[in-house]
């Protein structure tokens, strides 16, 4: 077992039959660079990806395996899942509404990066784990908090910056952190959080090899289009690889680093590839539409649990809003908007529910009137709540109440009467 | 356990750190000479090994991390041995990489694991510093208590002999103004010993300022300190030497420098109090503060930079809380402000020396301009 853990990783050959994602087959970069700017990729240089691709990794185009499935006839979900994807994806929505309501209103202040648009990502990655799998994400995070399982009294608290809130007001937007589901933060600086979900996926397989528990948990890394131009992803593409840790790195490309356009920052756009050059599979999905997400990761979810390795997945995305709610959002052509605009993943899900007769108007309706309900409930919850009291100000700095760490008998020195007796030992 | 064999395999050069059989039998001939002479010693090189040694066996969550602590034992050697005892499996050759190893070692121990993370220079962690402050010394804050970060930095810390500007400097300050991390600079064996089996069973993340210089130093050890279960209370400072003249505050390798100083100032007849921090965070004020009561006079040396370095914050906290006590103004004695030199005079010039210090006790008692 010791080997399997170490330096080497066989890259050629081998890799074909451990992904088990049928068909296997080349797709060619989709319309996801169907922003207005167009990127021209020489096509001899498009091909010879391609055939590199071949040799190292496959990597696979969803669309073709989705659209397979359709064809013959089964459908993708069942009524129960459909609609609580739906209900996932309306709350985030709702969610994420409210606090621009709330931050114009004053009740919510600071950075808030707010998420309209993406729910398919979050909705389709997270509701495919357990409790004790983990989610790290990045700024963006309330609603990787809520579909992991925080209640939206606890984040909406917490944004209010209450004692109810799920880091008793101490974090705030960009930093959800639940122990009780897991949600490892809520990071402020791009590319921080990676290294993180590597170290909680290098964990799990550590307890599964050396403190021999039965672990198979598996982390998700969300981040954007922005980090994948930074040190920090490769370092972690490189490691994930090399150790084979069940992780999944999930790149929510929305095209826009706040004003940088990912295709302005990149010599080669499509981040999909990125994997394949460390060794594991690259994925391109259209994340607009939860069901293709909710495909890929179902397979990436079950490569990571079998203890196959890390998979790459890049999720074509698009922000509603601005960067955060400070951000005028000028850059961004009105034409492109328009255009994801209409591939809203709400109303996708919507139509697939209608027309596969999953759910009918009423039983949606009545879904969303809940979560406008819940929500609303949120915002009285976190209004009614008190701020914190002065004395937590210092307090939670360590996890040793006093920091004076722990002495031979295992209890906190602070403890000890002795210990504050007289000064220094001569 | 350790400590038993520990007293038959004592140093006996360079750092033979004992772990397998057959070289504790070897070595145990040749140190039954030191034992019969009565005195044990031991390298810091030895117990820094020894402690993380004990530790990885009595807690299996520990595991150590870091560039050539495996196979290549550690690149001074600090982990010699561990590969052999512990496996692959936990002790981690990473590739070059510190903001992404560092990063995973702080999600590790999120996650429930007590990582041992290994710098090859303190100066290296400037490539992973954000981990260390914000996503290890933040989190148990900013997350109200619910995810602690039981994880130890570790690694050479100042200036070594003759290595630049990039490889020289002391991180001691700007560590230790972070709220949420623990800071600590050993400077004997047994220093080195205790603390870092505190720092390893402690729930926070602490960093460990080791001394590449002191690594191949011997001192006397006691019994005490050679059992499993020793550790060294984090946040007090121990006198090293009693003095009632002047008190002189220092850390790490600048406590062996003092403790020179003091010689030579008591052959004129000024009787030094020698202050070995051992914890820069939290700092023992109440120790120092207590000695500058007692003798009216401050000199406090480190190695790094002067500006907003650790001895300008003990001169604050002395300033504040003793003012009334003080016969003379406080004395700093700290590495020139400027980047470490090459050349060797140059370098000797740039660090504290025993001469600095004995000036500025001596100026301090008023005995010299």
């Amino acid at each position: 077992m010791a080997t399997s853990f170490s330096a080497t990783l066989p890259l050629h050959g081998s890799q074909e039959s451990r992904l088990s994602l049928t068909p296997i087959r080349l797709a060619p970069p989709s319309s996801f660079l169907g922003s207005t700017r167009s990127l021209s990729i020489p096509s001899s240089r498009s091909r010879l990806y391609h055939a590199h691709a071949a040799r190292r990794s496959p990597v696979v185009g969803v669309q073709e395996v989705v659209k397979d499935k359709k064809i013959t006839n089964s459908l993708l979900i069942t009524k129960e899942e459909g609609l609580e994807l739906y209900e996932d994806m309306i709350l985030g929505r709702s969610f994420e509404d409210m606090c621009a309501q709330m931050y114009y209103r004053g009740k919510m202040f600071g950075f808030v990066h707010l998420y309209n648009g993406q729910e398919a990502v979050s909705t389709g990655f997270i509701k495919l784990l357990t409790q004790s799998d983990s989610v790290v994400s990045t700024y963006r995070d309330h609603v990787h908090a809520l579909s992991k399982g925080v209640s939206a009294r606890a984040v909406m608290s917490e944004l209010f910056g209450k004692v109810t809130g799920c880091c008793r007001g101490q974090g705030g937007s960009m930093h959800m952190f639940s122990k009780e589901h897991n949600m490892l933060g809520g990071f402020a600086f791009i590319g921080e959080g990676i290294p993180v979900a590597t170290g909680a996926a290098f964990t799990s397989k550590y307890k599964r090899e050396v403190l021999k528990q039965d672990c198979d948990d598996v982390t998700v890394a969300f981040f954007g289009d922005g980090t994948c131009n930074n040190g920090q992803f490769y370092e972690c593409l490189n490691m994930a690889a090399l150790y084979k840790l069940p992780i999944i790195f999930v790149v929510e490309n929305n095209l826009w680093a706040i004003g940088m356009s990912h295709l302005r920052s990149t010599s080669d756009p499509e981040i999909w590839k990125k994997g394949p050059a460390f060794g594991m599979p690259g994925v391109h999905v259209d994340g607009m539409d939860v069901l293709k997400v909710r495909e890929v990761a179902k397979e990436a979810v079950t490569r990571a649990r079998r203890g196959e390795g890390p998979t790459l997945v890049e999720c074509e995305t698009y922000r509603f809003r601005g960067h955060s709610l400070a951000d005028p959002d000028e850059l961004r052509d009105a034409a492109e908007k328009a255009k994801y605009a209409a591939r809203d993943p709400i109303t996708a899900l919507k139509k697939y529910l209608m027309e596969n007769k999953l759910a009918n108007e009423g039983e949606l309706k009545t879904i969303e009137k809940k979560i406008d309900e819940l929500v609303e409930e949120a915002v009285e919850f976190a209004d009614a709540s008190p701020q914190p009291g002065r004395s937590q100000l210092l307090e939670n700095v360590f996890a040793d109440p006093k920091g004076f760490g722990i002495g031979p008998d295992g209890r906190y020195r602070c403890e000890d009467p002795k210990f504050t007796e007289g000064t220094a030992q001569v | 356990m350790w400590g038993i064999l520990g007293r038959r395999a004592v140093v006996v050069d360079g750092g033979f750190s004992a772990s397998c059989l057959r070289s504790r039998m070897r070595s145990g001939l040749v140190s039954a000479r030191s034992y019969a002479a009565g005195s044990k010693e031991m390298t810091v090189r030895d117990a820094l090994n020894s402690a993380i040694d004990e530790e990885m066996s009595a807690d299996p969550k520990v595991f150590v991390m870091g560039e050539e602590v495996g196979q290549y034992q550690g690149a001074y050697k600090i982990t010699k041995g561990l590969l052999e005892k512990y496996g692959p499996e936990r002790v981690y050759d990473t590739p070059i990489t510190e903001a992404g190893f560092t990063g995973i070692g702080v999600g590790a121990a999120y996650a429930g694991l007590k990582p041992v993370v290994e710098f090859m220079t303190f100066n290296f962690s400037m490539q992973a510093i954000d981990h260390i402050i914000n996503s290890a010394a933040k989190s148990n804050y900013m997350s109200a208590g619910q995810i602690n970060v039981p994880i130890v930095f570790r690694g050479p810390n100042g200036a070594a002999a003759g290595v630049g500007a990039q490889h020289s400097q002391c991180y001691a300050a700007w560590y230790a103004s972070v709220p949420g991390l623990k800071v600590l600079a050993p400077y004997s064996a047994e220093d080195a010993r205790g603390l870092l089996k505190a720092a390893i069973r402690d729930p926070d993340p602490v960093v460990f300022l080791e001394n590449e210089l002191l690594y191949g130093e011997s001192f006397p050890i006691s019994e005490e300190a050679l059992d499993s279960s020793f550790c060294l209370p984090i946040g007090k400072a121990k006198i090293e030497r009693e003095g009632k003249d002047v008190t002189i505050t220092t850390f790490s390798k600048m406590v062996g420098f003092a403790l020179k100083a003091a010689e030579k100032l008591a052959e004129e007849g000024i009787s030094a109090e020698v202050i070995n921090l051992r914890s820069i965070r939290p700092l023992d004020r109440a120790t120092i503060n207590a000695s500058v009561r007692k003798t009216s006079r401050l000199v406090t040396v480190e190695e790094g930079f002067p500006q907003h370095g650790v001895c300008a914050e003990i001169c604050a906290s002395v300033v504040e809380e003793s003012f009334s006590y003080l016969d003379a103004p406080v004395e700093r004695i700290a590495g020139a402000d400027v980047p470490m030199p090459y050349a060797a005079n140059l370098e000797r010039l740039a660090l504290p020396q025993v001469e600095d210090i004995v000036r500025a006790a001596k100026r301090a008692c008023f005995r010299s301009k």
